[in-house]
């Protein structure tokens, strides 16, 4: 990095990987365990998935579980998971941005960033199932501000139905955990906002709003849009949450999975839960690939 | 930020009072629930009743050692493989890197589909306790623990160290476990600390294959005994903060380290 010596150091040990054919085969002898481990608990499972999706129940080549995807039951469940992960990630990615300034403008060491960067990595990366109780705590049948209202002001939170229990009120439980990932993601881009391009805009005339408009919009943009992109990535894929809220019903496509997996199905057809993975896969891949190159671009303006 | 003008304070404070309270209030309204009594009075029942079902205590207690174990398998797959590839192997890196940060891509719930017939053989050559658990959980922390240990790795002169301590007559396992380890040990520590916090708060991957953990545990209690569930559900939120408000701290020292070194 810093010293001449380092890099002649390194190019002399790049420059003699012969030290001897055996050497060099025991060299790769080292990552075996890594690469064995890997293979047989995340490679072979992912793959096995796929391969499924692309099986009948008696293991012979078939395009029927991934036509099957595109209607029905199936087609919806896909929709309304799309329609949840992106509202929520829009929601989450905004708020999430506003309370990520708020602390980024505090001091770096203080007790208020220490604080809200621990809770929002409890509450973004820990929740699922104790956020599940958090919100029957709060709004359940029984819940601390649904029994508030109604004694005191006799309003009825469930007028229109058990709604926290379908998807009005998953979106507001995600977007419970949106949030706090925003934060995680958004706090170190804010980071990267020099305090020098603050001051040059400032001096020479321009105000808060020109600063944001010209300089600090464009160079957060990549990365808000990165980080949208990642929470609905996220949102997709969070099963235990809706799990522990809903246990009538699959609304979205991690429940039509459990589905399967708990035995609901229909007989013959237990591949169509691979090719909902598959479907899976696909959505949180591409979200996540475009991601990478969103990052990839905002990493310029960082050191 | 010195230049903080009125209109952005009182944006702040707006912003953090709102969001404060809505985070909050989950919280209080979850102490507030599961310290109900009969008839509107307050009692510490449910709170207590956490101790008194041997079921509960006993799922805390195969959490906390899944939450061990699988620190430990992580670290112990990674660190010599990532040191390694560094070291003599950079052609590999990429591929390391990319089977690290696949968890990333591929949904839990996507994963034990395919786990679950991976599991049957487990639990045939291993018996099926709880803790065959940690294999899964190790590939589920290892996007965390690799972006950790990477970070960590790329604070030191690893090359230097490293010949110089072959030079003085180290073996590779010296080098590894008297040089690398101990410079890298905040990250170490770091990595750790986070797997440990995912493990714990784990549902889907051990509710789909049917073992007991602390989480299943809870969402089966709260169709019964909702006061119990989120009691524990609190305490686990708060545990979960006092790892990773800890976690803060080591975090900033290692920055602060990496400055001093320039």
């Amino acid at each position: 990095m810093v010293a001449p010596v380092t890099t002649a150091a390194g190019g002399a040990d790049k420059a003699s990987p012969g030290r001897g054919p055996g050497r060099s085969w025991l060299a790769w002898l080292v990552v075996v365990p890594f690469l064995a481990y890997v293979g047989t608990f995340l490679v072979y499972p992912t793959a096995l998935v796929l391969a499924g999706s692309f099986q009948d129940s008696d293991g012979s080549f078939t395009l029927d579980n991934l036509v099957d995807l595109t209607r029905g039951v199936y087609l919806q469940a896909f929709l309304r998971s799309v329609e949840l992960s992106a509202i929520t990630a829009l929601l989450g990615a905004v708020l999430g941005a506003l309370l990520s300034w708020a602390v980024a403008v505090g001091r770096r060491e203080g007790l208020l960033r220490r604080v809200v960067v621990a809770g929002a990595g409890v509450l973004a990366q820990f929740g699922g199932v104790p956020l599940a109780f958090a919100f029957l705590a709060t709004i359940g049948f029984q819940g601390f501000v649904t029994r508030f209202l109604r004694d005191t002001f006799g309003v009825d939170l469930f007028t229109t139905g058990a709604w926290l229990f379908e998807l009005p009120g998953l979106t507001l439980v995600y977007t419970f955990f949106q949030i706090p990932l925003m934060v995680i993601v958004f706090l170190p881009a804010l980071d990267g906002l020099r305090p020098q391009w603050r001051e040059a805009v400032d001096s020479l005339g321009g105000s808060s709003w020109t600063y944001w408009r010209h300089v600090g919009g464009p160079i957060l943009l990549p990365a808000f849009l990165g980080a949208v992109l990642l929470l609905f990535a996220n949102a997709f894929s969070a099963y235990a949450t809706a799990a522990a809220l809903v246990s009538q019903g699959s609304p979205i496509v991690p429940l039509q999975i459990r589905g399967f997996l708990t035995g609901e199905v229909l007989l013959g057809r237990e591949n169509l839960g691979k090719a909902l993975g598959l479907g899976m896969i696909v959505v949180v891949g591409v979200a996540m690939g475009l991601y990478a190159l969103l990052q990839r671009r905002f990493a310029r303006w960082q050191r | 930020m010195a230049a903080v003008t009125r209109q952005a304070r009182v944006a702040r404070t707006v912003i953090l009072l709102v969001l404060g309270a809505f985070f909050l209030l989950p919280l209080v309204a979850m102490a507030e629930f599961s310290t109900r009594g009969t008839g509107g009075t307050r009692s510490l029942a449910s709170w207590a009743a956490i101790v008194d079902d041997p079921d509960l205590v006993e799922a805390i207690l195969v959490s906390v050692q899944l939450a061990v174990t699988s620190s430990l398998v992580v670290l112990v797959l990674l660190v010599p493989t990532m040191t390694w590839i560094r070291l003599r192997l950079p052609a590999l890196r990429r591929l390391v890197e990319f089977l690290c940060l696949l968890p990333v891509a591929i949904p839990a719930i996507v994963l034990v589909v395919g786990m679950a017939p991976l599991y049957a053989w487990v639990n045939y050559f291993l018996g099926d306790s709880p803790l065959t658990l940690t294999f899964a959980y190790a590939v589920l922390v290892l996007p965390f623990a690799y972006r950790a240990i990477d970070a960590g790795l790329s604070a030191i002169d690893l090359k230097t160290l490293a010949e110089a301590a072959r030079s003085l007559g180290a073996s590779w396992g010296t080098v590894l476990l008297r040089v690398v380890v101990p410079n890298i040990r905040t990250s170490l520590i770091g990595a750790s600390l986070l797997s440990v916090a995912l493990v714990l708060g784990e549902f889907t991957i051990a509710s789909l294959l049917n073992f007991d953990t602390l989480q299943v545990r809870v969402n089966l209690l709260g169709k019964r005994d909702a006061g119990v569930s989120i009691a524990v559900s609190l305490l686990s939120l708060l545990f979960a903060f006092a790892l990773l408000f800890l976690l803060s701290f080591i975090g900033g020292r290692r920055r602060d380290t990496a400055v001093e070194e320039g």
